[in-house]
């Protein structure tokens, strides 16, 4: 039991050890990387653009259910002027950075596990290292800095979204006034709470897509499993251990920030 | 031919070693590259040439053995010897290993791109250069997904010889090929070998084009190197294991025979 719980112990250490290895290996490459920017707009349409559609989705329906129950709440105490209030802030300082996260994990996190995983399968990093390419400033910086940059983005993009998914229900759907709502909107929120939130995009970005490219460039090395099991137990590990950090950090940060 | 000598060897292998877990593929395989010649190592399949050949590239770190490179030894731990042998040497992958997300031009480019600060304009044309010099020109926006298996292998080898390596090695470069694309690929190499005056290091098991095309053979053998030498000396040699290989054409015409009149026949080699 010892031995079994030692050494289970002793893997966590050394995983979380390499791990932190490879991601600021990640970011030192990408100094005098050449053609880097050109690789991290391509990460920023991958992550952006193309993850536009399911933000927006589901953005919009949390701002819709947040409307409602929101609504038959504060009315039960003659309060549903503070719809506003109550939305705005349930989705700038918790939902919108947890949420777009979790998502965006859900596209490009897990594309990007799968890709690295193929491309560590096929020998297309191998044949990068015998080119005497930096694979990381290759492969990984792009992504991290492109995440750093997009997550704030999509998260800002997911609370107008539902902001609006907010004030659909409150006013179309019910019958609270559209200039009560707003007013409460731009009342309850203050600077500080814009800026908890883009931190916590930023830190969720950063976390997330290094856990993705870890797994996927080490798919490899599973035991468990080879070839194409082992890119799919690489990238559903990526996106399990991704959720996970999610909200666990996302405790943390709160606890910190408020 | 004459002996070299080991101050004229391009790549001097001493002893490599490579075991994984339990299972010993490598036990001090030594192999001795003049610059400039063409050496093809062959062996049964399983016997660890791949490895070995990714224990030169650094691909696979070796447990034991010293491998000099142009005189000087890479070590496991020099970084910048390392890094000096990958810019002069070339890696021919057996499944070619092109980035499929990248177009043939790309890909071509790729070590340019990577590893020199060369402009852009200069980059296109070494790489239209080369494409040009293997028959590409009219497939270098298409994607390697899109191309056959030999066009993929003339992608790889254009990607390899770019960057105009002083070494090349070739992993398997006619594996699943038809007996007229192995030719072609085997004149390829040779061609370009004479034209960039790279030296070239084959794993094959394609014994009479290896043979034909060659300046010296090596088997590998129960993890370790049988014999080296011409393919003129393979050719006479007495040995019973490059015997085995060398006549395994004649020895499984006499065992089909015999099966054929009937006699029962033992399992002589281990698939």
């Amino acid at each position: 039991m010892l031995r079994f719980l030692g050494q289970h112990t002793l893997a966590i250490v050394r995983e979380l050890g390499d791990f932190g290895v490879f991601t600021s290996r990640s970011f030192s490459a990408a100094v005098g990387s050449r053609k880097l920017g050109r690789r991290v707009v391509r990460s920023i349409y991958e992550q952006g653009v193309r993850c536009v559609p399911v933000i927006v989705i589901v953005g919009l329906f949390t701002g819709l259910v947040l409307g409602l129950q929101g609504y038959y709440v504060l009315n039960k105490f003659g309060s549903s002027g503070l719809l506003g209030t109550l939305v705005s802030l349930t989705l700038i300082r918790e939902l919108a950075p947890v949420l777009a996260a979790l998502m965006l994990v859900g596209q490009a996190g897990s594309a990007l596990a799968a890709e690295l995983g193929i491309q560590r399968n096929s020998e297309q990093i191998d044949a990068l290292e015998t080119m005497g390419a930096n694979v990381h400033a290759y492969l990984i910086s792009p992504r991290l800095i492109a995440a750093v940059l997009v997550f704030p983005i999509q998260t800002t993009f997911f609370s107008l979204v539902g902001l609006l998914g907010g004030y659909l229900s409150g006013t179309v759907v019910l019958a609270l006034q559209p200039g009560v709502y707003w007013s409460a909107v731009f009342h309850a929120v203050h600077p500080r709470d814009v800026r908890e939130c883009l931190i916590k995009a930023a830190i969720f970005g950063f976390l997330t897509i290094s856990i993705c490219a870890y797994n996927g460039f080490n798919a490899h090395r599973r035991k468990s499993a080879s070839g194409a099991r082992a890119v799919s137990a690489s990238t559903t590990r990526a996106v399990v251990i991704s959720s996970i950090v999610v909200l666990a950090a996302d405790y943390v940060i709160t606890s910190f920030l408020v | 031919m004459t002996i070299a000598t080991p101050a004229d060897l391009f790549l001097d292998v001493r002893g490599v070693a490579k075991r994984f877990g339990e299972n010993v593929v490598l036990s001090g395989v030594d192999l001795a590259v003049p610059r400039g010649s063409v050496i093809t190592v062959l062996g049964k399949s399983g016997t660890g040439k791949s490895v070995f050949l990714k224990c030169l590239a650094g691909i696979v770190r070796p447990d034991s053995g010293e491998i000099r490179f142009d005189g000087n030894p890479l070590n496991a731990g020099d970084a910048a010897c390392r890094t000096e042998f990958r810019r002069r040497c070339s890696y021919l992958f057996q499944s070619n290993a092109l980035l499929d997300s990248l177009t043939v031009l790309e890909n071509v480019a790729l070590p340019l791109e990577v590893t020199t600060q060369m402009p852009n304009r200069e980059i296109r044309q070494r790489c239209l250069e080369a494409l040009s010099q293997l028959d590409l020109e009219g497939n270098r926006d298409r994607f390697p997904g899109q191309l056959s298996g030999g066009m993929q292998k003339r992608v790889a080898l254009a990607r390899a010889i770019v960057t105009r390596p002083e070494l090349v090695l070739f992993d398997e470069p006619t594996a699943g090929l038809d007996p007229l694309r192995r030719n072609a690929v085997f004149e390829m190499i040779v061609k370009y070998q004479r034209q960039f005056g790279f030296t070239a290091v084959l794993v094959t098991h394609d014994l009479p084009e290896a043979l034909v095309a060659s300046d010296q053979v090596a088997l590998l053998d129960a993890g370790r190197m049988h014999f080296q030498g011409t393919p003129a000396a393979f050719n006479a040699s007495d040995d019973p294991t490059v015997r085995a290989f060398r006549d395994s054409a004649g020895e499984l015409r006499d065992t089909i025979a015999a099966l054929r009149r009937g006699e029962t026949i033992q399992n002589k080699n281990d698939l």
